[in-house]
C-alpha cells in the first residue's frame, strides 16, 4: 500500500529520484540459486526457487530505516511459492491429505475430484485490518519519534488552504528554539520542499505520483533521509486532500486541520473523517474576514460538532495574527515530547543498572 | 474514499495467504466492513474487480458484511445505534456521539483451492 490510488505503483519519488528503485536486492538462496529483483512493494510476484527449506524465511527484507529495526517486509512469498505446487498438488496431495486421520476417504472433496489438479477448496480466516500494515509501519514511526523527544505534526488540509505559507511563518517563529525538518507531500513537484529551504532548514520533497496521500512507509523512508535530531519539531506537509489522508496514520502525535476563510463554513461537515481525526485547527487567512460573508463561529461551531475535543486557533500566515497562540502550542507540544524522551532515558538506564546487577550476582555465584 | 488503495490492501492479504496455503486459485473474499467506516462497498467492489485483475484472486467473489453503527452518547450515558457517522444521536438529538462500533474495515476470510 506504499504507492496507492490505482496504478501508482512506481510513481513515488522522493526528491525526484524512484523511491522503488532503491529497492534491489540479490538473494542467495541455500540451494545456490542467486536472484535479484526491484521492488515496487506492492509485491505480486512469486519467486520459483529451491526447496522449501532454502525458501522459508529468505524473503524477509529489512529496509534500513534510521532505528533499523522495525520495517521488515513480508512479501506475499513467505517461504512457499504458487507455481509448483500448483502443479503438483492434485497428484500427491489426495492420499496423504485423508491418510492423516487414519482412513483413506476420497468422497470429501469437491466433485469427488481425484483427477489431477484438482484440489478441495476451503475457507481461510485472515481476520486482519484493511490498514493493519500501514499502521505497523506508523506504529514503528511514533515509537520512532518518543525514543527520541521528537514532536511530529501531519499537516492536512484541501490544496489552497495556505498550509505551505503557515508552514514558513511557523519555522521563522521557531527555528532560533528548536531544531526543524520538513517533509512535504505532493503529487508532482518539489516547489514547496524550495519555499521551505528558503527559510533555511532542511526539507525533503515526497511525490505520490498518482497517490493522493502520504503513507507510514514513505514518511519511514524520509526519517532515514532526514535523520532529524534528538528533541526536534517533525513537520509534514500532506497532499492537499481533505479525504484520504485521514485514514492513513504517520505516527504523528498530532494531526493538524487547516481550513481557510476562503472555504465553506460546512466544510468540517462535508469531510467529518478529517476534521475527527484532528486535534487541532487552524482557521487561516482570518485577516481576509472583513471582505468576506465567512461566518468563523459558525465553522468552529460546524468542526466542534463532529469533533467536541478539537483545538482551534484562527490565525493569519500573512498578517501574523493568531500564531503566537499556535506557536506555543506547539511548544508545550515539544516539551511533551521531551519528558518521554527522558522517561524512555530514565527506563533504559533502570534496566542497564538492573542487567550489571544480575551480571555481578552471576559472576560472585560462580 | 480511497478505496483504490483500501482494495490494494486487501489483496496483499489475500495474496499473502493464498500463497502461504499454496492456493491455486481464490474464489471468495469476505470483507467486513463498518457502517461508521469510510468505506463504500460498491466503490470498493468496482476497485477490487480492478486490482485482482491479472492475478491469483482475479474472478473472486467480494462478499462484504456490514457491520452496524454504534456509539456512546455523552448525554444519554449509554451505546445508542448510529446509522452513519457524525450522525445525532437517536434518543437526544445532540452530537456528542463517539463511534464505538461499526468503524472496523476487514479481512474476515478467503475460500481458496
Amino acid at each position: 500500500m506504499c504507492t496507492v490510488c490505482g496504478c501508482g505503483a512506481g510513481e513515488v519519488k522522493i526528491e525526484g529520484e524512484v523511491a522503488e528503485g532503491s529497492h534491489e536486492h540479490t538473494h542467495i538462496h541455500e540451494d545456490g540459486t542467486v536472484h535479484s529483483h526491484v521492488h515496487g512493494h506492492d509485491h505480486d510476484h512469486a519467486h520459483v526457487h529451491g526447496s522449501e527449506e532454502a525458501l522459508a524465511g529468505a524473503h524477509a527484507h529489512t529496509h534500513h530505516h534510521a532505528d533499523g529495526s522495525e520495517h521488515s517486509h513480508t512479501h506475499l512469498h513467505q517461504g512457499e511459492h504458487a507455481h509448483e505446487h500448483a502443479h503438483d498438488h492434485g497428484h500427491e496431495h489426495h492420499h496423504h491429505e485423508h491418510g492423516v486421520a487414519g482412513d483413506l476417504d476420497y468422497g470429501t472433496g469437491p466433485a469427488r475430484a481425484h483427477a489431477p489438479g484438482m484440489s478441495q477448496s476451503r475457507m481461510v480466516q485472515i481476520e486482519q485490518d484493511i490498514l493493519a500494515k500501514n499502521n505497523t509501519y506508523a506504529a514503528a514511526n511514533r515509537n520512532w519519534f518518543d525514543e527520541r523527544g521528537i514532536l511530529a505534526l501531519n499537516l492536512v488540509s484541501s490544496p489552497g488552504s495556505g498550509k505551505t505559507a503557515l508552514l514558513v511563518r511557523t519555522i521563522e517563529l521557531l527555528k532560533g528554539k528548536v531544531s526543524i525538518s520538513v517533509v512535504e507531500g505532493d503529487q508532482q513537484t518539489s516547489n514547496d520542499a524550495e519555499r521551505i529551504r528558503a527559510t533555511g532548514v532542511t526539507a525533503l520533497q515526497i511525490n505520490t505520483g498518482k497517490g493522493c496521500h502520504l503513507d507510514g512507509h514513505m514518511v519511514g523512508h524520509a526519517l532515514e533521509r532526514l535523520q532529524p535530531a534528538d528533541d526536534s519539531l517533525f513537520l509534514i506537509e500532506n497532499v492537499g486532500n481533505l479525504v484520504c489522508p485521514a485514514a492513513f496514520d504517520l505516527g504523528e502525535q498530532h494531526k493538524v486541520a487547516i481550513l481557510s476563510v476562503t472555504e465553506g463554513e460546512d466544510k468540517p461537515l462535508k469531510y467529518p473523517d478529517m476534521f475527527r481525526a484532528a486535534d487541532v485547527m487552524l482557521l487561516n487567512k482570518c485577516d481576509l474576514l472583513p471582505y468576506l460573508e465567512f461566518d468563523a463561529d459558525l465553522a468552529e461551531a460546524n468542526a466542534r460538532r463532529v469533533n467536541p475535543d478539537l483545538t482551534i486557533f484562527r490565525v493569519s500566515a500573512t498578517s501574523g495574527e493568531g500564531l503566537a497562540a499556535w506557536v506555543s502550542w506547539v511548544e508545550s507540544g515539544l516539551e511533551g515530547q521531551r519528558g518521554k524522551r527522558s522517561e524512555t532515558v530514565a527506563a533504559l538506564k533502570q534496566r542497564v543498572a538492573e542487567l550489571e546487577r544480575q551480571l555481578e550476582h552471576s559472576q560472585a555465584a560462580k | 474514499m480511497h478505496e483504490m488503495s483500501l482494495a490494494e490492501g486487501v489483496l496483499q492479504l489475500v495474496e499473502e495467504t493464498a500463497m502461504r496455503e499454496n492456493a491455486r486459485r481464490v474464489k471468495l473474499v469476505v470483507l467486513e466492513i463498518g457502517r461508521l467506516s469510510s468505506v463504500e462497498p460498491e466503490a470498493m467492489k468496482f476497485c477490487f474487480e480492478a486490482v485482482t485483475s491479472g492475478g491469483i484472486a482475479q474472478g473472486a467473489m467480494l462478499e462484504i458484511i456490514a457491520v452496524p453503527g454504534e456509539g456512546w452518547c455523552m448525554a444519554c450515558g449509554e451505546t445508542v445505534a448510529m446509522e452513519e457517522s457524525y450522525a445525532a444521536c437517536p434518543r437526544c438529538g445532540g452530537y456528542q456521539v463517539q463511534p464505538t462500533g461499526g468503524t472496523e474495515m476487514r479481512v474476515r476470510e478467503i475460500e481458496i483451492e
